[in-house]
């Protein structure tokens, strides 16, 4: 059997983070290109998938090894060309390792570009520098602050294409912003590249002296992320209850640690914390991390509390500080995005929401607007939801969820629903005007 | 140790994802089992099932699909493994599958039990009424696999269909599933081969010893080096001959191939994967060579 503790893991000796960023475009506009080109300058494309790749593009007669072929993956992508799902890749630099959420960029993925988005620190924008700014790129501005993606990155691509144009880029970046201050863009960084040849990816491009930015790369590796989380509001969900009573250990014997992923703030042994939905307050004696007793606790840590009093907690509860508690609420505003072709959200519609660790069963109360993505046009008189398209929505749940804004927190703001008849997750969920 | 930045490394946060989803499925599911081949995957995810509940035990038994074509080396250490561990082992045989007429063995020199093991698994499932299944699966790995949702829906037939998957956002997961349908559960999603050989370097963790360079008698075909036992059926074409090899990978002896290699220290292997330019399957897996999209067509089907 194993000793009392499941490991002694030493600190780890790279003190590499992870970014993880979604990029949004259709194939037109060069997106798996720039990906394809990202993961090939930073060596994280091997051999053998190199050598199929360039078997695939010489078979169709492509000038250029086609790097697209890279990122799509199943067999009705590289027949049509098109990207249909969210693919996620990987790659290292000394500084960081990378999780890219690549996301299609056509109209009716809309659903796969939120859900790329709901992770991700930061968000490449592609515009095809010929076109200029189109109805998608705003659309996709649009989703990226809805999801409230810390960070956008446009990158302006085929410089080539229009002679590495100092004027063709500046127009952009105008247009763009423009359209942004519209928006809560919180950080936005343009760079004027080349996919295809490589300027402005990975090294500093010769072809655009002009352009005193750093390369997209660079800017990936040293965007500052860890003030993104929310470090002050103590968000505890409790995800499962850890009783090992039928341990022959009488030290085990009356162990009773309350397991779950920090959502929010900092925790301490010592410190103050109230139990919803009891509302009764205790101590927190003791946090147990994966590797052993801890000091602290913070996102994204996964950890067990253990407390000083014994109550009754169980799965779906909160743990958050007497003088700081999440609103609970059932009642729910929202923006929605429907994500399913089945049936439209409409009013009086029953579904399960899934918040945290907690699901409850939901109804639709009212749809109080459709929103255009691409005008930001607010449609009063719609009278439902359809596929990919997203409007704000009261709803009523049949127990009390313990919720933030979700401005002011991505995981105790989102929510899932699934549509009981079919199982399937038909609708993600951004809380509005929470307390 | 204070952190007073509050930054994690990047093991550091893939453990805690890792241990988010393992707790989820857990607490959500009433039947979970965790496949547990031996390999480095499985072995790591092992690890991260018992962190998430310890001090108590991994609420769940492990399974291992049993091809028949193994390394002793591996059945070995799966045993010491599993006794050491406290969880129960489930064994799916596929040779049990064939003896009962569920399938058919293939023929041929390049005859392989790999496709055969969807059945076993399948009806291992089936029969353990299981109705959610942790792989060790990486995105990393494949690009079908790239395209999969960390808690991945099976229907009655345990096929995957890829175009109609369901959307996952947050660290939100949909576990509602029906009577006779089940998931597989991804926990390693997210992790490279890299972080896995940095992971079992941090935690200590034992592997089986043929991920160590050892002599072994080998033989070439299709460019890979395969193990000369006797459900590799060598051909008289095809001479054997003494290698110091290790595997980058375990999977099925009969379609599994070694790599020329010298790294029998962890830290030399960790070096050699680091300098690699060729993907572990790629270079190790004679079953993803049937085309491009064999791992697809075989997921589909029910396969890991």
């Amino acid at each position: 059997m194993e000793a009392t503790a499941p490991s002694p893991a030493a600190a780890s000796g790279k003190q590499m983070d992870i970014l993880r960023f979604a990029t949004a475009g259709s194939v037109d506009d060069g997106k798996s290109t720039l990906i394809g080109r990202l993961l090939f300058d930073s060596k994280s494309i091997f051999e053998d998938q190199l050598e199929s790749v360039e078997r695939t593009s010489a078979d169709r007669g492509e000038e250029y090894t086609n790097l697209a072929l890279l990122t799509d993956g199943l067999r009705a992508e590289r027949e049509q060309g098109i990207t249909i799902d969210v693919a996620y890749r990987y790659f290292a630099t000394p500084r960081r390792k990378f999780i890219i959420a690549d996301t299609p960029g056509h109209i009716q993925y809309t659903r796969n570009m939120v859900t790329g988005a709901s992770t991700a620190d930061l968000a490449i924008i592609l515009v095809d520098a010929r076109k200029g700014i189109l109805e998608q790129s705003r659309r996709h501005a649009f989703l990226t602050t809805l999801l409230k993606v810390p960070h956008l990155v446009v990158a302006v691509n085929k410089m080539d294409l229009v002679g590495y144009d100092r004027e063709v880029y500046e127009r952009i970046v105008d247009e763009f912003t423009a359209f942004a201050s519209k928006l809560e863009v919180t950080d936005l960084t343009f760079v004027p590249l080349s996919a295809l040849h490589g300027d402005n990816v990975v090294e500093r491009s010769v072809n655009m002296p002009w352009y005193e930015g750093p390369s997209l790369l660079h800017h990936l590796e040293h965007v500052h992320i860890a003030s993104d989380r929310n470090l002050i509001d103590v968000r505890f969900p409790v995800q499962y209850v850890i009783r090992p009573h039928a341990s022959t250990d009488p030290e085990l014997h009356d162990y009773r640690g309350y397991a779950g992923q920090v959502a929010g703030g900092v925790l301490k042994p010592g410190d103050e914390v109230v139990h919803l939905p009891s509302g009764l307050t205790t101590t927190i004696t003791h946090i147990d991390g994966p590797n052993g007793p801890v000091d602290e606790a913070f996102p994204p840590m996964s950890v067990t509390l253990r407390l000083a009093d014994e109550i009754d907690i169980s799965r779906g509860d909160m743990i958050a500080r007497p003088n700081n508690r999440p609103e609970s609420a059932q009642d729910l505003d929202a923006m929605v995005c429907w994500m399913t072709p089945d049936r439209p959200l409409s009013p009086r519609m029953k579904l399960v929401l899934k918040h945290t660790t907690r699901t409850a069963k939901a109804m639709v109360k009212t749809l109080n607007y459709r929103l255009d993505v691409n005008t930001l046009h607010r449609d009063e008189s719609a009278p439902s939801l359809g596929l990919n398209e997203i409007g704000r929505v009261s709803l009523r749940v049949t127990q009390p969820l313990f919720v933030d804004d979700y401005g002011r927190n991505r995981l105790t703001g989102g929510f899932i629903l699934i549509d009981e008849a079919t199982n399937n997750t038909v609708g993600a969920g951004m809380i509005l005007g929470a307390k | 140790m204070q952190r007073s930045d509050y930054l994690l490394s990047q093991l550091d946060v893939l453990e805690a994802e890792s241990i988010q989803i393992i707790r989820e499925v857990a607490a959500e599911f009433e039947r979970p089992v965790l496949l547990f081949s031996g390999g480095k995957d499985s072995i790591v995810m092992l690890r991260l099932a018992q962190k998430a509940f310890w001090p108590a035990p991994v609420p769940f038994p492990v399974m291992h699909v049993d091809t028949g074509h193994n390394f002793p080396e591996v059945i070995e250490y799966r045993d010491r493994r599993v006794a050491e561990v406290g969880v129960r082992l489930v064994v799916a045989s596929v040779q049990e599958s064939i003896d009962a007429g569920r399938v058919v063995e293939e023929t041929g020199r390049r005859a392989s039990r790999n496709r055969l093991q969807t059945t076993t698994l399948l009806d291992a499932i089936e029969e353990h009424r299981f109705d959610a299944a942790f792989g060790g699966a990486r995105r990393d790995e494949e690009k079908a696999r790239a395209k999969e949702r960390v808690v991945s829906f099976r229907d009655e037939f345990g096929q995957w269909d890829p175009k109609n998957q369901r959307p996952e956002l947050w660290n939100l997961y949909n576990t509602r599933i029906r009577q006779g349908e089940h998931v597989r559960v991804f926990p390693l999603s997210n992790w490279t081969e890299l972080d896995i050989w940095d992971y079992v370097r941090r935690e200590e963790l034992e592997l089986p010893s043929i991920y160590f360079a050892h002599s072994r008698r080998v033989f070439e075909r299709d460019g890979m080096l395969l193990a000369d036992i006797s459900y590799a059926n060598r051909g008289d074409d095809e001479p054997a001959f003494e290698a110091t090899v290790r595997y980058r990978t375990v999977g099925d002896a009969s379609c599994t191939g070694a790599v020329k290699s010298a790294a029998a220290t962890l830290d030399e292997v960790i070096e050699e994967i680091a300098a690699t330019r060729i993907t572990e399957r790629g270079q190790t897996r004679a079953d993803d060579r049937a085309s491009e999209a064999a791992m697809e067509d075989r997921k589909k089907e029910g396969y890991f």
